[in-house]
């Protein structure tokens, strides 16, 4: 026997050498395939070629069927890298399609940057030039064969029957590097809403994308159809909308903006469909497509009226009188007056050396006339007792905070939930907030302007629209919404709740009398009719410069159909462009045209445009 | 003729039967992976001879066969001719270096007819069981070292062969044959400093241009030279007894580094790689004072040895920098390393996204997209284990590492029963071979090895692999039938 005992114990070392090698490719081959996702992935890129048909975008009408959104074919054009390197004549390229050599590199290079083009494999096609029209498309077409590794890949654009309606149609473009990181759906060169409707329901519209899988090796060449086209989908067109608007009230409203700074909103108090929605300025959404898009867009941003800017919800503004109409309900509501309480208001609020003008009307004042009078002495009390109350309320701070419940269940100071980008909230101070302003030393004297819409209280044109419509239902509003119908789906919950203030029903058929009473004999007489009745309150807010002129109202007065607030930037009074625009606009909606001297008036507004100084808005 | 029947009897009762259960199902997994990866579309009959997959059950046939035909010679066959085969195929190996048909570059390849062989792949065996022969030897001691050249260049003589047909990969498996040779005594120290210098390189190469958590330091360097100071603290240990000694090391290393790692992500930027350097000499310099003290010659060796890996690692680091970057590509294909030597290459990505794509039960038989549609290049050969992992995954990956295992461990067993010297000394040939091509294959597939270009044994597509690979196992089986007979 030969046997080496004294390096016998080496077969285990060598043993376990060899288990303790299986042992790491175990843990290796542990953590690429079950641990990591990632590498399932990138063999999915690598050996399918998944061609993508793009859904038909969902097309957008108005509440009465009239067209306002639709699709027309256009042409992208793709590029292979890996296809076109090095085999192109750039020259001819570029003269096809009329682009510039630097322009034709510069190009090349963002497509082949990783930062600008997240997606990027020389593999797969990438967009390098998009929205060819039908035109430019022949030509292209014709020498394509010229051209390896470019190909054309039939979208579609949007297209605008109407001028208007800008800021709630709002616009397509191709995706940011955030959208792509933010949802898997897109890939670059997509199409995604911007603003407005095209954005909040974007999921709707985009519809579900169509795919057909091939298998492909790795030089990229096509080797046939994976399992025989099993997975392949065919893309789903988008959900069509219909858009609460009246296209025809829109663009009246936009008509009678012209050369002016404000906002009209319409809504209809019985569902909360908005059917106008105005933002002066405003623009043509039909520049916005195209190749031109960015263009036009960079210089609306550059505008110093902020034409892209949708003032009816972002805008946020003092609501001057049409407040008071909440402070009568508040008041009433806690007690603090009854309908038969008269305040004294000769010229103004006197009180402590504390003087808060108003014009000339009989004194003492009840609600009903304060109201149609728009005293401004009688709520400046109301207020002042409500916060002096120490019966009631054990501090300043507990009669401040009701009083901002009650604005609260109004819809002030926190957003709607419009279904449109970019909504503010606008602003109802609370207890905390002059706590921290006047350091706790405040009381009814020191926030006495917030009771006639002045002061710190800033309000949307859509919240003052909502006022409206919450008056006219008599104390409930439903969320405005400019969406009536996704096809095919029940509208959202959201839009079909009451919401019930927390002032009483009682209270508004005063409030109501009031306004009646304004349009009547009192602000608001150039919106008297005969054929309904109109309800409505004027505002002058004060700022500075030129004060605001302000209307708030809705009509008929029983079964309302609209209520509606103009708000026109250093308008003046109140009864000067508020007034004569609302009634216009209630007019249009309710008779469905206007009267041909009305159509004179409304010729007139439009061209009576306000001079505004050259400084940012 | 009934002597003939009764031996032939014997061998297949005294066979071990687990080997070859263990090899009869590699081949079928194997022959199941290469259906897969040279699986094309359009391709209807997988035993067609036209395809990979149709030839590859011929040289499975043939093999099998061959395997019967070598359990059917005598045992001490081998043992009489063993010298007589490594000169025959020595020589071979020799003319092949001058045949006109190279492939790829290659002229490894003797062309007979329409059959092509790779006498490296026979080489093996050949070398094998010369070197058994040597040392079964009753004269022999390895310690001796005129002995210890002879045995180095029995396994040098093919590897230059190989190399000069530019194959360098396969000339890199003899030395598994160091495996062996430690357990028949060789030094470990020999053994683990050559390792260690491997790794250093491999390692240090490989993650040279990673900066280590966003400091200035490299990786590479790091892992270098804390891999240092870690075999430094263990060979205390182990040559010198001082458990203490041991600890000191370590704790002072790590220590050092934790403090000058924060200091550098968190108060300046600075390599901490230096401060390494300067612990790591420090430690050589303690150990060489200790080693006058106390007058163990170990710690010198230790001391010098920390010394010569910062020394071997800074020469090789700086050599390959002032090379130019063909020289650079001609050290690397020279060292086997071919054209991915970072890890960053085609190859190694791909294989990793194919297996990763696999997942817990891969993806079904040829249902392999990366493999079929030949995202991995070589992948019924050298790349055939992604074919696994993609079509079988983590599940199939496990069983055909468990089974390479099973057999090694088999082997091992088998090798300590000898007998005789002879018998066992083939017998660690045969599994350190083994365990040198799952170790790189599987590991370069897994992109944690080098790129060398070997094949895995009984799946990787070919007739002369799967022929020398099934010679060098039967023949130690035949062997090992026999080891009951001497008593008889």
């Amino acid at each position: 026997m030969n046997k080496n005992y004294e390096f016998e114990y080496r077969q285990y070392v060598i043993g376990g050498v060899a288990v303790l090698i299986v042992i790491i490719y175990l843990i290796r081959l542990f953590t690429l395939q079950i641990m990591s996702d990632d590498y399932k992935k990138n063999a999915d890129s690598n050996a399918f070629l998944k061609k993508v048909e793009f859904p038909a975008r969902g097309v957008i009408t108005d509440r009465n069927g009239r067209l306002l959104v639709y699709n027309q074919h256009s042409y992208d054009i793709m590029v292979v890298m890996k296809e076109a390197k090095n085999r192109l004549d750039t020259t001819e390229f570029c003269n096809t399609l009329g682009i510039t050599k630097e322009y034709f590199i510069k190009r090349m290079n963002d497509i082949k940057d990783r930062n600008k083009n997240p997606g990027y494999s020389q593999f797969t096609q990438q967009l390098f030039m998009s929205q060819l029209t039908d035109e430019e498309f022949s030509i292209f077409q014709e020498k394509m064969y010229r051209f390896p590794g470019f190909y054309v890949q039939r979208r579609s654009v949007r297209r605008y029957t109407y001028p208007n309606a800008a800021h709630i149609l709002g616009d397509v473009a191709e995706v940011s590097r955030q959208d792509i990181e933010d949802d898997e759906f897109y890939m670059p060169g997509d199409y995604i809403g911007k603003q407005g409707v095209e954005r909040s329901y974007e999921k709707e519209l985009r519809g579900e994308k169509g795919v057909q899988i091939f298998l492909r090796d790795a030089h990229g060449r096509i080797q046939g159809s994976y399992q025989n086209g099993a997975l392949d989908r065919s893309p789903v067109a988008g959900k069509d909308l219909t858009l609460s608007i009246d296209i025809n009230l829109q663009a009246l409203g936009e008509r009678l903006m012209q050369g002016k700074i404000g906002s009209i909103v319409a809504i209809e108090p019985s569902t909360g469909e908005v059917l106008c929605m105005v933002s002066s300025p405003t623009f043509d959404p039909r520049t916005m497509t195209g190749r031109n898009r960015g263009k036009v867009h960079s210089a609306l941003a550059m505008d110093p009226w902020k034409p892209l800017l949708n003032r009816s919800i972002m805008g946020q503004y003092p609501p001057g009188s049409t407040f008071k109409t909440s402070q009568g309900l508040t008041f009433l509501t806690e007690g603090v007056i009854t309908p038969g309480t008269t305040f004294p208001c000769s010229h103004g609020f006197y009180h402590k050396g504390l003087r808060v003008g108003c014009h000339g009307h009989a004194s003492p004042i009840s609600l009903v006339p304060a109201i149609t009078t728009s005293c401004n002495g009688y709520f400046c009390w109301g207020l002042y007792y409500m916060m002096g109350n120490r019966k009631k309320y054990k501090s300043v701070q507990e009669a401040m905070n009701t009083w901002r419940d009650y604005m609260v269940s109004m819809g002030f100071g926190y957003k709607l939930g419009i279904d449109l980008p970019g909504e503010k909230r606008g602003l109802i101070p609370n207890a905390e907030y002059y706590d921290n302003a006047y350091r706790g030393s405040w009381n009814g004297m020191t926030i006495i302007s917030i009771s006639i819409g002045q002061g710190e209280v800033n309000l949307t044109p859509l919240q003052i629209a909502n006022l409206g419509a919450t008056i006219a239902n008599r104390g409930y509003f439903y969320t405005p919404h400019v969406v009536k119908k996704v096809k095919d789906m029940p509208l959202d919950r959201k839009f079909t709740e009451r919401h019930y203030t927390k002032a009483s029903k009682k209270a508004y058929e005063y409030v109501v009398a009031g306004m009646r009473g304004a349009v009547t004999n009192g602000t608001c007489h150039a919106a008297n009719r005969s054929d309904y009745e109109v309800c409505g309150k004027t505002g002058t807010a004060q700022n500075r410069g030129q004060d605001h002129s302000i209307f708030m109202g809705f009509a008929p007065k029983d079964n309302p159909r609209i209520a509606v607030s103009v708000y026109v930037e250093n308008g003046g009074y109140g009864a000067e462009f508020g007034v004569p625009i609302g009634a216009l606009m209630m007019e249009q909606y309710i008779n469905g045209k206007l009267s041909p001297e009305s159509e004179t008036k409304a010729t007139a507004f439009q061209n009576r445009h306000i001079t505004y100084g050259a400084r940012n808005r | 003729m009934e002597q003939g029947t009764d031996r032939q009897f014997g061998v297949l009762r005294s066979l071990d039967w687990w080997t070859v259960g263990i090899y009869i199902s590699l081949l079928a997994f194997g022959w199941i992976s290469v259906c897969g990866a040279s699986y094309d579309f359009g391709e209807p009959d997988i035993f067609s001879l036209s395809t990979r997959s149709g030839m590859q059950i011929v040289w499975i046939v043939t093999s099998i066969g061959l395997g019967f035909v070598l359990l059917m010679l005598d045992n001490r066959f081998y043992d009489t001719f063993a010298y007589i085969i490594y000169a025959a195929l020595l020589l071979l190996l020799f003319a092949t270096i001058f045949n006109p048909h190279s492939i790829k570059g290659s002229r490894s390849w003797l062309v007979l007819g329409s059959l092509r062989l790779q006498p490296a792949e026979f080489a093996k065996f050949a070398t094998a069981l010369a070197i058994a022969k040597l040392m079964s030897a009753y004269d022999f001691n390895i310690h001796r070292r005129k002995d210890f050249l002879i045995a180095c260049s029995i396994i040098f003589a093919p590897m230059l062969f190989i190399i000069a047909q530019n194959e360098t990969g396969s000339a890199l498996v003899y030395l598994s044959f160091f495996l062996m040779l430690y357990r028949e005594g060789m030094p470990g120290s020999v053994l683990f400093t050559g390792v260690a210098m491997v790794i250093y390189f491999v390692v240090g190469v490989r993650y040279a241009d990673v900066p280590l958590l966003e400091t200035p330091a490299s990786v590479g360097k790091f892992a270098v030279m804390s891999l240092i100071q870690l075999f430094s603290a263990g060979m205390v240990y182990i040559y010198c007894k001082n458990r203490k000694q041991a600890w000191n090391i370590i704790l002072l290393s790590v220590g050092i580094t934790m403090a000058a790692f924060l200091l550098s992500k968190y108060v300046v930027p600075f390599d901490i790689v230096i401060i390494q350097i300067i612990t790591t000499v420090a430690i050589a310099c303690r150990l060489a004072y200790r080693a006058l003290s106390t007058r163990i010659r170990n710690y010198l060796y230790i001391s010098l040895f920390v010394i010569g890996s910062i020394g071997f690692f800074y020469s090789a680091d700086l050599i390959l920098s002032k090379m130019q970057s063909h020289q650079r590509t001609r050290i690397n294909v020279l060292l086997g390393l071919q054209d991915d030597l970072k890890g960053a290459g085609y190859n190694v990505h791909q294989s990793e996204i194919a297996i990763g794509s696999g997942g817990l039960k891969g993806k079904g038989f040829r249902n392999g997209t990366q493999t079929k549609l030949k995202f991995v290049p070589e992948q019924d050969t050298d790349f055939i284990f992604c074919t696994v992992g993609e079509e079988e995954g983590f599940l199939g990956c496990a069983f055909v590492l468990s089974m390479f295992l099973a057999l090694i461990l088999r082997l091992i067993k088998l090798a300590e029963r000898q007998p005789f010297k002879f018998g066992r000394i083939y017998g660690y040939c045969v599994l350190s071979i083994f365990l040198f091509h799952l170790f790189i294959n599987v590991g370069m597939v897994l992109g944690l090895t080098p790129v060398i270009g070997i094949p895995l044994p009984f799946f990787s597509y070919g007739g002369s692999s799967l022929w020398g690979f099934t010679i060098l196992l039967f023949v130690f089986l035949r062997i090992d039938a026999a080891r009951n007979m001497a008593r008889k």
